[in-house]
């Protein structure tokens, strides 16, 4: 099990991003983390994998657990070693690099044995990789770039995969695949915290599900409630009951209305 | 024609020596985004312990330049780690004018290390010369250049091959998305500071063999690495040999032909060669030969 107990962040000493978040993705599900721009998503990851000081961030309050073992005072690669992989959000590809390098640079805690079997695994998961093993990665096709960044993280085989918003400038199309692929990959035995924007996609895989806002957990419940919830179906899903209404009257409705009011 | 030929290969020695330099920053270059300033004091530093192994302890010449290149690897590691290390995250300026710093601290312990006599690396060349084509050629010239290429060439093959190679690349291109794949990123840095001492040890070795002395005034000499990476491109290997070798040239041939040819430059014009080049190449291509086309601030 991950655990994020009761986080507080903080960055360049004075700006609180997150006020005491808590969740946790137990062990072989998929759990979604939704929120609107600056509600603190990336912040959750980025302390969780010990990206913190790369942007000046600090965690002041609260603990990151993975299997009852805190991950705080650990360093990036220390938990990687751990078993916790991410995607960072925009992919994060090596562009210079050959999608080959991309992996194996993946692979970089692994053995060389991982390393060999990891790359089988991906060019066998994404033969369009497989394809253009030796092209410079900075010319694929943004969801090529995607899958790469994916497969590149599960080089090092972990446990836990964090995915930060991998449907965020892909077409239509491909986020179906990515969709199909966050399943497989969950079948396969790695856990997922899927922090998305796009709350129809990110709930139609989800075991779970935490709605953050400006810093705090307005929502827990499992994502076939999620799914079904007034206010989620409106503000992340786009659905106001099944008439269209006035875009007028959602801008004054917004403004009225609070979460958990 | 038998100048031509001595010359050249006068040049290619040179050249050689300018390349190892060249490398020497562009190595710490693209891993930090720091010029290193204190180089030329590393380079001293680096002949100093392998001349010391030479004459004091008596070893071999080859093995005391490869005792002189370890040494000076731990050295630039332990000044990474201590100076350095807490400078990540700031202006690339400000680092730099931590090299600077190092560079005088370096060069003043060296000039104590040295001391008043007279000290050689020790080496087997001396004046010894060989004649190709009817040109008298010096040996020196020739280890210089091949030492230096063999030398570049493994580093090269380091970087493109191995795993802590590709670490340290990736480490260049994205530090926040190397540590998410695992890669120390600090420990990157240390071994490029190892591997630039290193060669910048080794290039203080081959500087002084043949008939100079260790002394610290030859510490200018690695400054004419400056114009071989800008012309080479601040952050290409293969910019810096290529720069290395046409600098080492010029140099070279300059000094052969303009006493004869252009005698109202004055003397000593050579020297002055490579730095006519780096101003000319900084007005009609900022970014080198190799470079990627962007513009950075040194």
């Amino acid at each position: 099990m991950l655990a994020v107990e009761n986080l507080e962040v903080v960055y360049e000493d004075v700006i609180l991003v997150l006020k005491g978040v808590s969740l946790q993705a137990p062990q072989g599900s998929i759990v979604a983390l939704l929120g609107p721009n600056g509600a603190g998503k990336t912040t959750v990851l980025r302390a969780i994998t010990g990206l913190l000081d790369v942007h000046r961030g600090r965690i002041t309050k609260g603990r990151v657990t993975l299997n009852g073992t805190e991950l705080n005072s650990l360093s990036a690669p220390q938990i990687v070693s751990a078993g916790v992989g991410q995607v960072m959000e925009g992919r994060r590809i090596f562009r210079e690099f050959t999608v080959e390098e991309n992996l194996r640079a993946g692979g970089y805690t692994a053995s060389r044995q991982q390393i060999s079997e990891g790359l089988e695994r991906s060019y066998e998961r994404f033969p369009v990789l497989a394809e253009r093993r030796k092209q410079v990665a900075g010319y694929l096709s943004g969801g090529e770039q995607q899958m790469l960044a994916i497969g590149r993280a599960l080089m090092a085989q972990p446990s836990y995969l964090l995915l930060d918003e991998p449907s965020l400038g892909v077409a239509p199309k491909i986020v179906q695949q990515l969709r199909d692929l966050i399943v497989q990959i969950n079948e396969a035995g790695t856990s997922v915290l899927l922090v998305e924007q796009n709350a129809a996609m990110a709930l139609s895989v989800a075991t779970h599900g935490y709605v953050l806002e400006t810093g705090r957990i307005v929502m827990d419940k499992p994502a076939a409630q999620l799914r079904e919830d007034d206010d989620v179906r409106e503000f992340y899903l786009g659905l106001h009951g099944n008439e269209r209404g006035s875009l007028r009257d959602v801008k004054q409705y917004r403004r009225r209305k609070r979460w958990l009011s | 024609m038998d100048e031509l030929i001595s010359s050249l290969v006068r040049g290619l020695g040179l050249g050689g020596l300018y390349a190892l330099l060249g490398v020497s920053f562009v190595i710490i270059f693209r891993a930090t985004g720091v010029i290193n300033f204190a180089t030329p004091a590393l380079m001293i530093l680096g002949a100093f312990f392998t001349g010391a192994f030479g004459n004091a302890v008596g070893l071999p010449f080859w093995l005391s330049v490869l005792l002189g290149m370890a040494i000076m690897a731990i050295i630039g590691m332990i000044i990474e780690r201590v100076a350095l290390r807490p400078m990540v995250g700031r202006p690339a300026f400000s680092a730099a004018t931590v090299t600077v710093g190092i560079f005088i601290i370096l060069l003043i312990i060296s000039g104590r290390l040295i001391g008043s006599e007279l000290l050689t690396v020790n080496d087997p060349f001396g004046l010894d010369t060989v004649i190709v084509f009817g040109a008298t050629i010096f040996t020196v010239d020739i280890a210089r250049f091949i030492v230096a290429l063999v030398a570049i060439g493994i580093v090269g093959l380091f970087l493109a091959r191995s795993r802590t190679g590709l670490a340290m690349r990736a480490t260049a291109l994205d530090q926040e998305t190397s540590l998410a794949q695992g890669i120390n990123v600090g420990r990157m840095f240390g071994l490029s500071w190892g591997i630039a001492a290193a060669m910048a040890a080794l290039a203080g070795a081959l500087l002084t063999a043949g008939s100079s002395g260790i002394e610290t005034t030859v510490a200018l000499v690695a400054l004419k690495a400056l114009p071989v990476i800008i012309l080479g491109g601040l952050d290409s290997i293969k910019g810096s040999v290529v720069a290395g070798i046409i600098i080492g040239i010029a140099e070279s041939i300059t000094r052969t032909y303009q006493p004869i040819y252009a005698p109202w430059l004055g003397a000593n014009f050579d020297v002055i060669v490579p730095y006519i080049i780096m101003i000319i190449v900084l007005m009609v291509r900022p970014y080198g030969l190799f470079g990627t086309r962007e513009v950075v601030r040194v």
